[in-house]
């Protein structure tokens, strides 16, 4: 009997998991599948697009700036013991390309469009907005989810790219107007030191993340509790989820493009 | 019309409808009322859809609700939910006119308009309320732009799931005035969920009451309350003592 009740909690803790799971797959599943077949909904995968794309650049923008900026410093720093400043701005390049610009970019987009998503169709849950979407004969999961997951993935690379741009022109200031560089060599050596597969893996990291955070946005408001609880509850799972799941994705991604 | 037989429906362990049975002839308006958690909603929403039977028929013009195209189905249907259930984005005539801008009723825009406009103008609200938000109206105006979005692409059969509640008592009048008026004069097939009695005097042909998962009675409005049945007279003199247990 003692040993029966921890058993039995790990059985049901593993049960549940694997539903959660499962759920979760199907839901995925069901929202690619939908990418097929119409009606689909123009209005509202513009809006999605301004919401997720444009309204952000503020953010990537200013999260790369910095970001930028500091590498450059910290790079500078670091590479000084061994009289090799010469290479910030290669490392600030690759540094922000591979690895900065779309992380960094990702994990913004989760904290502000995943819990923007989550908290609206949690909401729109709660308030029986989707079944009214539903018995006027629009089916919730095109209306809402599909619109959403297409934009940010298709919008994200660009977010990506422009925080890549903005990141190494962080680095390209502090570069040229704190530790002395060149302009002129700071930018062929960062141009020269790029190479494509840097720039693909960039906006393909971007593509991924960009599914990943609408997509945990739409499946945590669809799957909320009721009431406010059940809304922060959706909210924060959303961002926790999507931000882990980003993580997890930058590493297989890195390892499927680099490894060799 | 609507036809449900034995229905069961339980979220867990807790047995929400018992085997409903329960027979809405057509262009008549049916009010089901019983108390808070009794299944109500669920009943409404079986019907729709929105949440699937573990047992049991529902039927409408013989056919079941589970079998068929689903679109046409919900076609012939319109809703007024509790809370309105407004979308908080669009605009209130894009609210009134959402169905007749997509799927297989969609008009030109103007047209989609039009026709909302006319919706208002017909539960009673002035044109220029139409580009307003829903945000930015009244309880009881968010409550007309329901019904007018419910009767938009005038449905063959209603459904009002509390419709007076939240509202003051004139506010609520008026509402049960309007079902009534609309119910009457389209001819449809209602359906209403409530516990207030002036609405269900003011909206019901047929009564039905529904407790512990099971239609206690049901009968014509008119013999209600010489019903003879001890929960349904308990419920509508709103009794502490009687068959229906009162949580203190």
């Amino acid at each position: 009997m003692i040993l029966s009740s921890p058993l039995a909690a790990l059985g049901r803790s593993t049960l549940a998991l694997l539903a959660a799971l499962g759920r979760f797959v199907i839901f995925t599943a069901q929202t690619i599948s939908h990418l097929a077949r119409p009606p689909f909904y123009p209005r509202e995968f513009g809006h999605a697009l301004m919401q997720i794309g444009y309204f952000s650049l503020p953010v990537v923008g200013l999260t790369a700036l910095f970001t930028g900026g500091a590498l450059a410093l910290q790079i500078y720093a670091g590479s000084a013991r061994f009289s090799a400043e010469a290479v910030v701005p290669q490392i600030v390049a690759i540094g922000m390309v591979r690895e900065l610009g779309p992380v960094l970019v990702g994990l913004m987009i989760a904290a502000r469009v995943t819990s923007s998503i989550a908290a609206e169709i949690a909401t729109m849950k709660v308030t029986e907005q989707i079944d009214a979407l539903v018995t006027l004969s629009t089916h919730p999961m095109k209306y809402l989810t599909l619109p959403r997951v297409l934009a940010a993935t298709l919008v994200m690379p660009m977010l990506v790219g422009v925080g890549d741009v903005i990141g190494i022109y962080g680095g390209f200031l502090v570069g040229t107007e704190r530790l002395g560089f060149n302009a002129t060599t700071y930018l062929k050596n960062t141009a020269d030191f790029l190479e494509m597969r840097d720039i693909v893996s960039s906006l393909a990291k971007g593509a991924v993340f960009g599914f990943i955070a609408a997509l945990m946005g739409c499946y945590y408001g669809m799957n909320s509790a009721r009431g406010a609880m059940g809304v922060g509850r959706a909210t924060k799972g959303s961002v926790v989820a999507a931000a882990i799941l980003i993580l997890a994705a930058n590493f297989i991604l890195t390892e499927a493009f680099f490894s060799a | 019309m609507i036809r449900l037989t034995d229905v069961h429906k339980a979220f867990g362990s807790n047995r929400v409808l018992r085997g409903v049975n329960l027979h809405v002839p057509k262009g008549t308006s049916m009010v089901i009322i019983g108390g808070s958690g009794t299944g109500k909603s669920v009943a409404l929403k079986c019907v729709l859809g929105l949440v699937a039977p573990d047992s049991g028929t529902i039927e409408v013009d013989g056919q079941d609700v589970r079998k068929g195209d689903r679109d046409a189905f919900l076609a012939r249907f319109g809703m007024l939910f509790q809370g309105g259930a407004l979308f908080d984005s669009l605009p209130v005539w894009q609210n009134v006119a959402f169905r007749l801008m997509r799927g297989s009723l969609k008009r030109p825009k103007d047209e989609a308009r039009e026709i909302a406009i006319e919706k208002l103008r017909r539960v009673g609200l002035k044109p220029d309320v139409a580009d307003k938000l829903p945000a930015e109206l009244s309880g009881g105006m968010q409550k007309r732009v329901g019904l007018a979005r419910a009767i938009a692409a005038e449905p063959e059969i209603i459904f009002f799931d509390e419709p007076t509640t939240g509202l003051d008592p004139i506010m609520s009048g008026v509402i049960n005035e309007l079902i009534r008026e609309i119910v009457t004069e389209m001819g449809a097939t209602a359906m209403t969920i409530t516990h207030d009695m002036s609405s269900v005097r003011a909206i019901a042909d047929n009564v039905a009451m529904l407790h512990d998962g099971v239609i206690k009675w049901t009968g014509p409005v008119a013999q209600m309350d010489a019903s003879g049945d001890p929960y349904l007279d308990q419920f509508i003199h709103g009794r502490a003592e009687g068959p229906i247990e009162a949580v203190r």
